[in-house]
């Protein structure tokens, strides 16, 4: 008999309830992460700790306004001061007009991610880098930095979506016109509206009209940042040979040594990123900003220099989340069935092309099974920092809007409000907006768990209580991985993989390289590469590390199993087709030798063991996540507290439980931020006047009851062992349940983001004065 | 024959036409044939001899990061995407 070293295909179809799972070993057990200990005693090296010998300090001139042309530049007071060894400006960046780069997870026009980095004719945003030193210590650099003069020809700001879209705005770009989803223009002038999307199946008029209630509401919310608690910091050292070492904080070394290779126009090959433990990224960490200044000021300077940002100038410099405004109109027979669906939907993308209108759009009525929909988008240009991605970015707001809409059907119609979107929702070949049909997918099962859940079912009583519930969906993505593997003589075995590990991936990729190998979690030792390292892998984003690089390492596993299988053969003189794997041991004829005895004698049956694998899978892996919460909100002060909070998500299979009950956990409590507090505050000028985490609301653990987290497992049939992807959808659903129960605890509809204090008073307030009768 | 999706924004070059079964192996000979049949299809969904950056493509289900080499089956469904990453 051969080996069975085929890739396993995943249960099809399989829920807990319906079969019985696989008998894993260690996926699906809680070992303690690899990096715990490093981590908890601060001896993790993050960007921060990197020193290098000689190295120098760097310091951005930013922007003090929201629009401006830049006149002049003088740096030559800043070039005479003691201790200065380099200032930079856009004009040490090369020509990087009109080229679009693929970066991976998508691709970007170099000319703006240069205009980014250091700006050229205009300065687009408060905080947009113009200029930038090196000296031999921080205090000087600061020092230095004050003394570059910059003549502004200031000019008014736009900073409110709409607004922007008027035809009297002011135009940030001389040369982007309006474009629709291919790219094609459809504008005859310049516009701030970079980019039209329309998405329409069905037949919405018939649709609508054949509706038995109808309801249409209009949305707003604010900009937000990821709130990563590491600044951002790199150290660049350009030595003589033309060699580019940068040490990072990054989502994905290789992208970030793409964008740096990129914008200074040297080859991959001169580049080497070695991506330092992360803070914290959240899609935030994609994006270079840091990278290639400190790379042309170790250039001009001859030294190594570390730049690292304040908090303000992460606030003020770095992509946040695009305020937008949404309409979403639903129509729905008396039964409760959705036949119609429209949403217009404006998404600000900051001071550059390229937002996250695509997303909103596509994931707008993602839950559910509609007929008729028609969604429009418009990705719209503001003087705010460029947008990044944030944890499913763009699905929040979309969801927001459609959720609350959802919720008011229900109300209308008298049907609870799971029960309504099970009612529309997506399954197995249900059709979204602007896709292709769902494979299997668990949106039925989450939303039935949650429905049969002790906190559903449980009374909530006292005055000013409400309960909500809301559904989120996010595609998540597979992309490009690499792992490599060598068998130590003692039977562990060392992984290399090239994720940045954010939220425990280093070892829930371990565990599946564990699983298949047959030994324990703890006998693999996992290792984050750079790149002159490890294969190319993409970013640890779109919720992929633990799906597609756990796919790397099972097929590196398979490798293992397939030589090792040869190294057995060799030590029974049988042929290698004749091995069989299983238990963590290799068999034969009655023969048998653990794995872990096996790896003691490879050097009598070849020599070392090298395993490796490089995938690309094709997702969408298809993450759908419930939340159900309970509310009091005072009345006096308009002061929202979660009393009790739970949320469900298909994981498709939890790989480390921990892990993903963490993700659920983080994400909520990030939608909860979008949802009460977090807000970028603008002056009327467009400055951002709460650049701190003193007066930018994030929540506490002082802030919140514990989230329970509640897994529900329908394997992911294009994965091995059934993963999804978890760490995106968690974000998407609070905010709008959040909404749904200060309504239900009020009588309040809440149509804008955050729902603040002041805000939830005065729409109190005014229910007050103004009672609907 | 591949069954390919028309974007609602590509639809003024089919006169409405939503759906449109076309023969080819390959995104490339896909795409050709489409062109051939709407002339200004092309056009729309390719730029400097590769897919439009601006767009993904999605064969059966699945993202595809092959582009114009992308295989296309003979009942293969393809629908054209706004290009997405994620956080």
């Amino acid at each position: 008999m051969a080996i069975d070293t085929r890739e396993t295909p995943a249960d099809a179809g399989r829920t807990a309830a319906d079969k019985s799972a696989p008998a894993y070993k260690v996926i699906g057990t809680r070992p303690i992460r690899h990096d715990g200990a490093d981590k908890v005693t601060g001896r993790a090296i993050y960007g921060n700790d990197v020193q290098l010998a000689g190295m120098l300090h760097g310091k951005i001139v930013r922007s003090p306004h929201a629009h401006a042309r830049i006149k002049r530049i003088d740096t030559s007071a800043a070039e005479k001061l003691p201790g200065v060894h380099a200032v930079i400006t856009a004009a040490d960046l090369p020509d990087l007009r009109d080229k679009v780069a693929d970066l991976g997870e998508g691709r970007v026009n170099l000319a703006h991610l240069g205009a980014n980095v250091l700006a050229h004719q205009k300065v687009l945003y408060k905080g947009h880098a113009v200029a930038a030193v090196a000296a031999v210590n921080p205090h000087v650099a600061e020092e230095a930095a004050a003394l570059i003069k910059v003549e502004y020809e200031p000019l008014p700001a736009v900073i409110w979506v709409l607004d922007a879209m008027k035809p009297e705005a002011p135009l940030l770009h001389d040369e982007v016109y309006t474009e629709d989803m291919t790219g094609h223009r459809t504008s005859e002038k310049p516009s701030n509206a970079s980019k039209y999307l329309l998405f329409e199946e069905g037949n919405i008029d018939k649709g609508f009209a054949s509706a038995d209630v109808v309801i249409e509401r209009e949305f707003k919310t604010a900009s937000v940042h990821q709130g990563y608690i590491e600044p951002h910091v790199s150290t660049a050292l350009w030595n003589v040979d033309g060699q580019l070492t940068v040490w990072t904080t990054t989502q994905g070394a290789f992208t970030a040594r793409q964008q740096t290779a990129e914008l200074l126009q040297v080859p991959v090959s001169r580049v080497k990123v070695i991506p330092c433990e992360i803070g914290g990224g959240f899609g935030g960490k994609i994006p270079v900003y840091l990278e290639p200044v400190a790379a042309l000021l170790s250039r001009k300077s001859g030294r190594p220099v570390k730049m690292v940002m304040t908090r303000a100038e992460v606030f003020e410099g770095t992509g946040p989340t695009p305020g937008s405004f949404v309409r979403v109109k639903l129509g729905a027979k008396k039964d409760g069935r959705i036949v119609a669906a429209q949403a217009w939907l404006a998404y600000d993308a900051g001071a550059f092309p390229g937002g996250m209108i695509g997303p909103g759009c596509m994931c707008v009525f993602s839950c559910y099974d509609i007929p008729n929909y028609r969604v429009e988008g418009y990705d719209v240009l503001v003087n705010k920092p460029k947008t990044a991605a944030y944890r499913a970015p763009g699905a929040t707001q979309a969801a927001f809007a459609a959720e609350q809409v959802v919720d008011e059907l229900a109300e209308k119609l008298v049907i609870d409000p799971i029960e309504l979107r099970l009612k529309n929702a997506a399954t197995e070949g249900t059709k979204r907006v602007g896709w292709p049909a769902y494979p299997r997918i668990g949106f039925v099962e989450t939303l039935q768990t949650a429905k049969s859940h002790p906190h559903y079912k449980a009374p909530l009583s006292g005055k000013n209580r409400g309960r909500g519930i809301a559904a989120g969906f996010w595609f998540n993505i597979g992309l490009k991985s690499c792992a490599s593997a060598s068998i130590n003589p003692d039977g562990t075995v060392t992984l290399m993989e090239g994720s940045t590990d954010i939220g425990g991936t280093r070892t829930s990729v371990a565990m599946q390289l564990a699983e298949t190998l047959g030994i324990a979690a703890e006998d693999v030792k996992p290792q984050v590469g750079d790149t002159d390292s490890v294969g190319y892998t993409d970013v640890t984003g779109g919720s992929r590390v633990t799906f597609a690089t756990g796919l790397a390492a099972y097929q590196c596993g398979l490798d293992i199993r397939r030589q090792m299988a040869e190294r057995a053969a060799v030590l029974w003189e049988c042929d290698a087709q004749d091995v069989t794997f299983e238990d963590g041991a290799f068999r034969q004829n009655g023969r048998s030798i653990t794995f872990k005895e096996l790896a003691g004698r490879l050097n009598e049956t070849g020599g070392p063991v090298l395993g490796r694998a490089a995938v690309d899978p094709e997702g969408p892996t298809n993450g759908f996540g419930v939340s159900i919460v309970d509310v009091e909100v005072d009345p006096d002060t308009g002061k929202t507290t979660i009393l009790r909070y739970t949320v469900f998500q298909d994981a498709g299979k939890a790989i480390h439980p921990s892990y993903v009950e963490g993700q659920l956990q983080g994400g909520t409590v990030q939608g909860i931020g979008w949802a009460l507090n977090e807000e970028y505050f603008f002056d009327d000028q467009g400055r951002m006047r709460n650049a701190s985490y003193l007066d930018y609301r994030m929540p506490t653990a002082l802030d919140l009851p514990m989230i329970d987290a509640v897994i529900v497992e329908v394997p992911n049939p294009a994965h091995p062992y059934g993963v999804r992807g978890v760490g995106e959808t968690p974000i998407v659903a609070p905010p709008a349940a959040v909404a749904n129960a200060i309504y239900h605890a009020t009588g309040v509809r809440m149509y804008e983001l955050p729902m603040s204090p002041p805000k939830v008073w005065a729409a109190l307030q005014a229910k007050r004065e103004c009672p609907v009768v | 024959m591949a069954i390919v999706h028309i974007p609602t924004q590509l639809r003024t070059l089919t006169g409405g036409v939503e759906r449109l079964e076309v023969s080819g192996t390959t995104l490339r000979q896909v795409i050709a044939a489409l062109d051939a049949a709407h002339p200004g299809l092309g056009a729309r969904l390719c730029q400097n001899e590769g897919l439009s950056p601006a767009l993904a493509v999605s064969i059966d289900g699945s993202f595809t990061n092959r582009g114009l080499l992308a295989k296309v089956g003979p009942s293969s469904e393809i629908h054209f995407l706004p290009a997405i990453g994620g956080g």
